[in-house]
């Protein structure tokens, strides 16, 4: 199986994504946590480079005891990644999109190989 | 320009190129075969805000000028010009075109709107488009009939001669200021006949009734005439049961369809296509989910209620199918199917014409169309351009005019 280059480790800060393509393969990058993600960056509504947009935590309703609404926070777990055409959100460590988990965007397999990050198509 | 996140983060962006933000709708057209044959996008946006001193300079009035240029100097960007403003279409900045296009550099010696324009059509495919205000769509909801006069007559004339002069690409129907009957008379006949110019339309978030006698004569000079009449939707915050909706999703979700589900109701049922049989009715950026409804609801109540509406001949629903619907923003349900009857409903092979709305926040790309499986190959080109090119009478030449790489 290929394996194209991605970035350093050390040149690849936590939080920021890098976009690779190779052939046909148009894959988003993302640094995460100590962790790294890739899948394809083509956002499974229309078609727009879905890795290339916003990273935005989920957002979520604070509700009281008594099921009232109280406001509303950033997930302190939960990190979506936005497509910037549209707004389709997916989850940045599952790809599933975010308004329904039955779909999800393609995983690629990422591989460390010293200070090296490499996916796998 | 850093772009605020969650958590207090920041993303540095240093430029912005629509043509690159949408390189992946350019190879749609490529893999499409676009090249093929015409498309044209029959309702897609600028901001005029962008260039509103410019605008301001055709005004006629003196008075209201000094206060329009007045309320736009500095930051203030037209804020107390024009009605609206609570709104969320970028959805929190998500969507970076809303806020990158600050930052977006165009072609030297071409008009902004005009280098803008020809980014995103040559990246899409679509040879012409019928460009229309953003902001301006809730300038029907001014409460001084003078300012939406005076303000109409302006940014008329300014995209006559700044915009649709420059590029035979954009095309444009004019913003009629439909609260003065008497001015949207005299603005036909001045623009009519204008380069560019391929009818005239009415933004739908207002409060005046489209049955209104006052409007007889310019109907039937727009009849006449023989160009279409667009009612292009919009949202209203403020309008009375809207403000028991506290998410954007809901305001437009609802309110784009609202005003003209009340605006097509009265038309059918005060029997216009009956008075005016020639005149050409567009219904713009409603969606097509809301048809079938309406087909089914006014039949229904019409086969018990038709003393009500003397004036129709057939059913209500007959009359609907007969005029004609822009695609955005296409509903594409789980199940299909649904659509397909939509489709088969409106008679869409014939009256259905693609829009983008591009660059507003749910824009459709061609693909929304060419893709749909249970169309043929002349009826998805029918409908992303043929339609239109028979409608607006386009004279296209045979050379494709979109840059389709």
């Amino acid at each position: 199986m290929p394996e194209v280059f991605v970035a350093k480790i050390s040149e690849f800060p936590e939080g920021e994504r890098r976009i690779v393509r190779h052939g046909a393969h148009d894959i988003g990058v993302f640094h995460w946590q100590g962790e790294f993600y890739a899948y394809a960056n083509m956002c499974l509504h229309q078609g727009g480079p879905a890795c290339e947009g916003l990273i935005m935590h989920k957002v979520e309703d604070i509700l009281g005891p008594d099921r009232t609404w109280l406001g509303q926070k950033f997930s302190e777990r939960e990190v979506h990644f936005v497509c910037p055409w549209h707004g389709y959100e997916y989850d940045l460590r599952t790809g599933e999109c975010a308004a329904d988990r039955r779909l999800r965007l393609r995983k690629y397999n990422v591989i460390r190989r010293g200070d090296d990050i490499y996916v796998a198509i | 320009m850093d772009l605020p996140l969650s958590e207090n983060r920041r993303m540095r962006v240093e430029e912005f190129d629509s043509g690159k933000m949408l390189a992946h709708a350019a190879r749609q057209a490529k893999d499409r075969g676009y090249d093929k044959f015409p498309i044209v996008d029959v309702d897609a946006h600028h901001y005029e805000l962008e260039s509103f001193n410019e605008i301001l300079e055709y005004m006629p009035d003196p008075v209201l000028r000094q206060l329009a240029q007045a309320a736009n100097v500095g930051n203030s960007k037209g804020v107390g010009v024009l009605p609206g403003g609570v709104g969320y279409q970028d959805m929190g900045g998500r969507v970076t075109r809303y806020p990158l296009r600050r930052i977006e550099k165009t072609d030297p010696g071409v008009h902004r709107d005009v280098s803008l324009a020809r980014r995103w059509m040559d990246a899409m495919g679509v040879d012409v488009a019928i460009l229309f205000p953003s902001p301006m769509l809730q300038l029907g909801l001014h409460p001084q009939v003078e300012m939406e006069v005076a303000l109409a007559w302006a940014y008329n004339r300014w995209l006559c001669e700044r915009v649709l002069a420059e590029e035979p690409r954009i095309r444009s129907m004019i913003y009629l200021p439909f609260n003065d009957p008497d001015t949207c008379y005299r603005m036909v006949k001045e623009f009519a006949g204008k380069k560019g110019v391929v009818g005239f339309m009415v933004t739908s978030a207002r409060h005046k009734p489209v049955h209104h006698n006052s409007y007889m004569r310019l109907y039937a000079m727009i009849e006449e005439i023989g160009m279409p009449l667009g009612f292009h939707a919009g949202y209203n915050w403020n309008e009375q049961s809207m403000t028991m909706m506290n998410k954007f999703i809901a305001v437009h979700a609802i309110g784009f369809v609202f005003h003209n589900m009340v605006h097509l109701t009265n038309w059918v049922l005060n029997g216009l296509p009956e008075r005016f049989p020639k005149l050409k009715v567009i219904w713009i950026e409603s969606g097509l989910a809301w048809l079938p409804f309406m087909i089914q609801r006014l039949d229904n109540e019409y086969m018990m209620r038709s003393s009500e509406c003397p004036a129709l001949k057939k059913l209500p629903g007959e009359y609907i199918t007969d005029m004609y619907y822009t695609s955005q923003p296409m509903e594409k349900p789980r199940d299909l199917s649904l659509l397909e009857s939509t489709f088969k409903c409106i008679k869409a092979e014939t009256q259905l014409l693609y829009s983008s709305d591009y660059p507003h926040w749910d824009f459709d790309l061609p693909s929304t169309i060419y893709d749909l499986p249970f169309l043929t190959e002349k009826a998805k080109r029918d409908i992303l351009g043929g339609n239109a090119v028979r409608l607006f009478n386009l004279d296209l030449g045979t050379k494709k005019l979109a840059k389709v790489a």
